[in-house]
């Protein structure tokens, strides 16, 4: 398999850089599915009673821990595959990520076959789970390397993939357990399968395009700002060093917090909106909200990482905290005046920038820990995605239902949170304001230079045509 | 010789992103027609 090596994967000369954009999306767009696992949910609640659950069908809430595990197993893999997924190049990471995704829809499909919940929490929970880590890091640090001159619009490219992947599952799942569904049975174990075989010819045909650039590598007609900016590093610094920075920490804080604030209101915008404006926006207005919001969650990705390539990354985030601070605290406004436009814009734009902070993350890291381990320092600052996922949608839910417990009209339920969530970006301003520059004595040594310099000799031993 | 390369390569680029680009554009275009709903 030495096919998969990261010798095999150097550029020949003519290789353009534009290709290895594709290759990054045919990874992410396919697990950008996770987001849209929920429309599994409610057919697999009804497995044997067909048209309506039984006593023995899974319940809704067995369910949701699927996708739950799933995100928890993202964050450990990222974390503790990183170094890996760095060392080993990008090709062998996204055969990796390709096998486990596919074996685990395949895993789960045998678990809906024979009833048993525990293969799907293992396949698609733990396997996919492992794929979504493994597969979101694998092209980031690939992408900096052949965009130096735009970092940000590069893995905002690849994780706008992640954020449309949602986009073509949801529909094609919904049409395959269409056609495979009989009037005894729903289709979700063959959907599963045709899935699996979907995505893993389209993940392999990725890691088949992608090429690391050749050492010294520069975009034509690139020459290297030779002022050295004071947030940008030219140094590079070791994965398990990055930890004991303040600034990975800082970093973490204002992920964390901009998700928090994000994911929050994501999973409840349906249920917000009819509440906030009953009678304004019905059920079916709601989903096509929520749809809108997607989009913004895409758009925003790849808008807001090529933004931060021209007014920084530290700028950018600055944006994220102040705009979003006001835009939460009009949120209450605007449904007291009963103004859906103005609603529905505020929320775009929050959703935008929630999307815009996971595609800047990884420039930022570039600019503060250089190149060299940028995949795995991003693989461990995932887990305050984790964090995030558990602290956003709680937040937003407990305290809805504390204030319609405390006689608060539903209508109003959600202004407190909103205000919470316009204090937290309050803590993430000033947990970004207090990044500086990473201090040189964690910058890497020359036996950690050696231990580069051998792998580029290898690297460059073995080239592989383009 | 070089022509021939940069058409080879605008091939392997046109394929490597229409082959991303197509199935993103289908589910865009079905996303936003569910999301015309809001406006109806």
């Amino acid at each position: 398999m030495s096919f998969l090596d990261r010798s095999h994967t150097v550029a020949g000369p003519g290789f353009s850089r534009w290709l290895v954009p594709p290759a990054a999306l045919c990874v992410h767009l396919c697990i950008g599915q996770a987001y849209a696992f929920s429309v599994f949910n409610l057919p697999m609640s009804k497995l044997l009673g067909i048209t309506q659950s039984t006593p023995e069908d899974w319940k809704l809430t067995e369910l949701g821990w699927i996708f739950s595990i799933a995100i928890l197993f993202l964050g450990i893999s990222s974390a503790v595959f990183g170094r890996w997924v760095e060392e080993g190049g990008p090709r062998k990471a996204m055969f990796t990520a390709a096998l486990c995704w596919a074996g685990g829809f395949f895993i789960s499909a045998i678990g809906v076959y024979v009833h048993n919940l525990w293969l799907i929490y293992l396949g698609y929970g733990v396997l996919g789970g492992i794929a979504l880590g493994i597969g979101y890091i694998s092209p980031v640090s690939t992408l900096i390397k052949w965009f130096p001159d735009r970092p940000g619009m590069a893995t905002g490219m690849a994780i706008m993939g992640f954020g449309g992947g949602a986009f073509i599952a949801s529909p094609l799942s919904v049409w395959l357990m269409a056609k495979f569904s009989t009037a005894t049975h729903v289709g979700v174990a063959e959907t599963f399968i045709v899935l699996g075989v979907v995505y893993l010819f389209f993940m392999i045909v990725g890691s088949i395009i992608v090429r690391v650039p050749a050492p010294g590598w520069k975009p034509e007609g690139y020459t290297p700002p030779v002022v050295a900016q004071k947030l940008i590093t030219k140094d590079d610094v070791y994965v398990y060093d990055a930890l004991k920075t303040p600034q990975f920490w800082l970093i973490w804080w204002v992920l964390c917090l901009n998700v928090t604030a994000g994911i929050g209101v994501l999973g409840q915008a349906s249920a917000m909106s009819q509440e906030m404006f009953p009678g304004h926006i019905t059920p079916v207005a709601a989903a096509g909200f929520v749809g809108l919001m997607s989009l913004f969650n895409m758009g925003g990705r790849f808008f807001w990482a090529s933004t931060s390539d021209f007014i920084g990354r530290r700028n950018t985030y600055f944006v994220f905290m102040v705009l979003g601070f006001f835009l939460y605290c009009a949120v209450p406004y605007t449904g007291s005046v009963g103004s859906v436009a103005l609603f529905v814009i505020c929320f775009l734009i929050i959703i935008s920038m929630y999307g815009g902070g996971f595609a800047t993350v990884p420039a930022y890291l570039k600019d503060m820990f250089g190149t060299r381990y940028v995949g795995a320092i991003h693989g461990l600052l995932l887990t305050a995605w984790s964090a995030a996922g558990i602290f956003g949608p709680v937040l937003v839910n407990y305290i809805r239902e504390y204030n319609v417990t405390h006689g608060v009209p539903k209508a109003q339920a959600y202004n407190t949170t909103m205000y919470i969530m316009a204090g937290l970006l309050v803590i993430g301003f000033i947990c970004n304001l207090m990044i500086k520059a990473v201090h040189h004595r964690f910058h890497m040594k020359p036996d950690h230079e050696a231990e580069r310099a051998q792998a580029e000799v290898a690297a460059v031993s073995e080239p592989a045509g383009a | 010789m070089q022509q021939a390369q940069e058409t080879s390569i605008g091939l392997k680029l046109a394929l490597a992103w229409a082959f991303v680009g197509i199935p993103l554009a289908w589910g865009v275009i079905q996303t936003l027609i569910n999301a015309m709903k809001l406006f109806q």
